[in-house]
């Protein structure tokens, strides 16, 4: 019974999420027990991170043509050494951009389907995500032959609950899949930054971001009146910005930035899992929002369950008052 | 070009949500339903590819009655006529037998190019249009803001993580799971709602697809989320909440 987790890089070093998959698959086994993969051309320096971390085993999956990412390339390797890791009960992913784009297809291979954006695992094992934009939370246990694949959400699970074990260090060894270039269908280009941003939401102090509450871009003002009052910059949740009301550099969330202000007031923002981890680390979370079970609430410290068209005009003038 | 948009109905995103009886689901009864939102945009890339490119764009859509509905709406919007995979049991297949569904349905069709949306916003398993592509053995992308096609090849923009983007070229066919924002939505109008009705759509029982193969996630218990923190709800009157919300962020979060 062992269990594979495939760690994911970043500039050359094993990401933080990467390393908090590894922490959950402690929930499926003991350390000892655990696998890390490493996946790329050129793995050493990544397979000496790993194994500093009290797994049982390290395995670099090295080939010319995984130098960059594809899902062909990747899917085909992992595929490859699954096949050759007999008695693997679980494969592990951080649930990253480049996972969701690959693992499925991976699982699909095993006739199995990813259990993906992982936020707690039980007994059994049993894996719970969020159904609804986080509105409930489902449990789903993995009934098929083979392999279960979960993927676990970025901040679900502590990275620091894997030790660097002092002085043990992991067996590592190399697996060397077989891939032929013709194998490898999409061509990708290289990564690019969006627009220049102008605006640097990280280093506010305070913030207020805005949803869709809001309803329309001609409502914004009363927002931003706020946002002034407070000194604050405004950011917005993705919708915001994919409707063009405010400009893509002030979203926070998954694909925008990531912030950690003293004040974080969430105006007519619901709170899906692709905001909240942009801003859950803030010191002080406030949210306003008409409906008292949105899951903006489950990370608020405080909150108004109110109309936001009343509420914030309110709260502008409370705070200048509170200035003087 | 060919090009087929499979697309889901969710409950409507305001819609107050219970769990059903059982807890394996939620109650449907009086439940508002909407055209999933990535698959819109989806929808959007599609007719503007086709307005390019001349071509056909066609509505895939699984579930029971009421997805006749969302599917009039993508034909409103301009798509030219649609396939409804009836199944009254979409809630209780996995990642894997939806995409089954779809990809036999879709074999029959044989299109240039098939478009989703990269996730539904009530399950999120974000995994359907990866699996088709694998079980149609076609190459695929996510997380795409734009697609362009280029003599037998698509150039897609890719979305990265935080505002990273990346290009890529792959084959057609293919299968394309888009991201939001990349295009501005359009509405129906009012000749394409009436256009809409006289538009084919047709219904193939699930049954009938020939799909096999048991469940291989079960989804056991739904439940309302655990709070990570301890809110504090200030009641009364706007005003009032939000002269005792500056008084906390004061004296107490010492914020302001």
């Amino acid at each position: 019974m062992s269990v594979l987790v495939v760690l994911e890089e970043s500039g050359g070093k094993i990401k933080r999420t990467a390393w908090e998959a590894l922490a959950a698959a402690l929930k499926l086994g003991p350390a000892r027990d655990l696998t890390a993969v490493v996946i790329g051309a050129q793995t050493e320096t990544l397979a000496t991170e790993a194994a500093a971390k009290g797994v049982g085993k390290v395995v670099r999956v090295e080939h010319p043509l995984l130098a960059r990412y594809t899902s062909d390339g990747f899917s085909l390797a992992l595929q490859q050494l699954i096949q050759s890791q007999s008695g693997t009960k679980c494969v592990v992913f951080p649930h990253s951009y480049q996972v969701r784009d690959y693992a499925p297809a991976l699982a699909c291979r095993f006739g199995q389907a990813l259990i993906g954006d992982v936020i707690e695992i039980g007994d059994g094992p049993v894996f719970t995500r969020q159904l609804l934009q986080g509105r409930l939370t489902g449990q789903y246990r993995p009934v098929g032959n083979g392999p279960a694949f979960a993927s676990m959400q970025a901040g679900a699970f502590r990275a620091d609950a894997i030790e660097s074990a002092t002085g043990a260090t992991a067996t590592i060894t190399t697996f060397t899949p077989t891939i032929d270039p013709s194998q490898i269908r999409t061509r990708p280009g290289e990564p690019f930054r969006g627009a220049a941003q102008a605006v640097d939401l990280g280093s506010a102090q305070r913030i207020v971001g805005v949803g869709r509450g809001i309803k329309e871009a001609e409502n914004l003002p009363t927002v931003q009146a706020l946002a002034e009052a407070l000194g604050a910059e405004l950011a917005a949740s993705r919708p915001i910005c994919d409707n063009g009301w405010l400009p893509m550099e002030r979203q926070v969330g998954s694909s925008g930035q990531t912030v950690a202000p003293k004040l974080y007031l969430a105006v007519g923002i619901s709170g899906a899992i692709q905001h909240l981890v942009g801003m859950k680390g803030s010191q002080c979370i406030v949210a306003v929002n008409k409906d008292p079970d949105a899951p903006i609430f489950e990370v608020a410290d405080y909150g108004i369950v109110g109309d936001l068209f009343e509420v914030v005009p309110a709260l502008t003038e409370a705070v200048k008052a509170a200035k003087g | 070009m060919k090009i087929v948009v499979a697309i889901k109905q969710v409950p409507e995103r305001d819609a107050p949500v219970r769990i059903a009886p059982g807890s394996k689901s939620i109650e449907e009864r009086d439940l508002q339903w909407a055209m999933n939102e990535p698959d819109a945009y989806a929808l959007e890339e599609a007719l503007q590819l086709k307005e390019k490119h001349q071509g056909e764009v066609v509505v895939l859509s699984a579930g029971p009655e009421r997805v006749g509905s969302t599917i009039r709406e993508a034909l409103a919007k301009g798509a030219d006529r649609a396939i409804h995979v009836v199944c009254d049991d979409l809630g209780q297949r996995d990642a894997l037998g939806v995409a089954r569904l779809l990809a036999a349905a879709l074999k029959a069709e044989s299109p240039d190019l098939v478009l989703t949306g990269l996730q539904s916003e009530d399950v999120g398993l974000g995994q359907t249009g990866v699996i088709v592509a694998e079980l149609l053995g076609w190459p695929h992308a996510t997380l795409i803001l734009h697609a362009e096609k280029t003599d037998g090849n698509l150039k897609v923009k890719r979305e990265l993580e935080e505002g990273w983007f990346q290009e890529i070229e792959l084959p057609l066919p293919a299968v394309l799971t888009m991201q939001s924002g990349g295009n501005k939505l359009r509405y129906a109008t009012l000749m394409g709602i009436k256009k809409a009705k006289t538009k084919e759509v047709r219904v193939v029982n699930a049954a009938g697809l020939g799909v096999s193969g048991s469940p291989v996630v079960a989804l056991e218990n739904i439940a309302s989320p655990k709070k990570q923190k301890q809110t504090q709800i200030l009641g009364g009157s706007a005003r009032e909440a939000a002269a005792a919300l500056v008084e906390k962020l004061k004296t107490e979060a010492r914020v302001l």
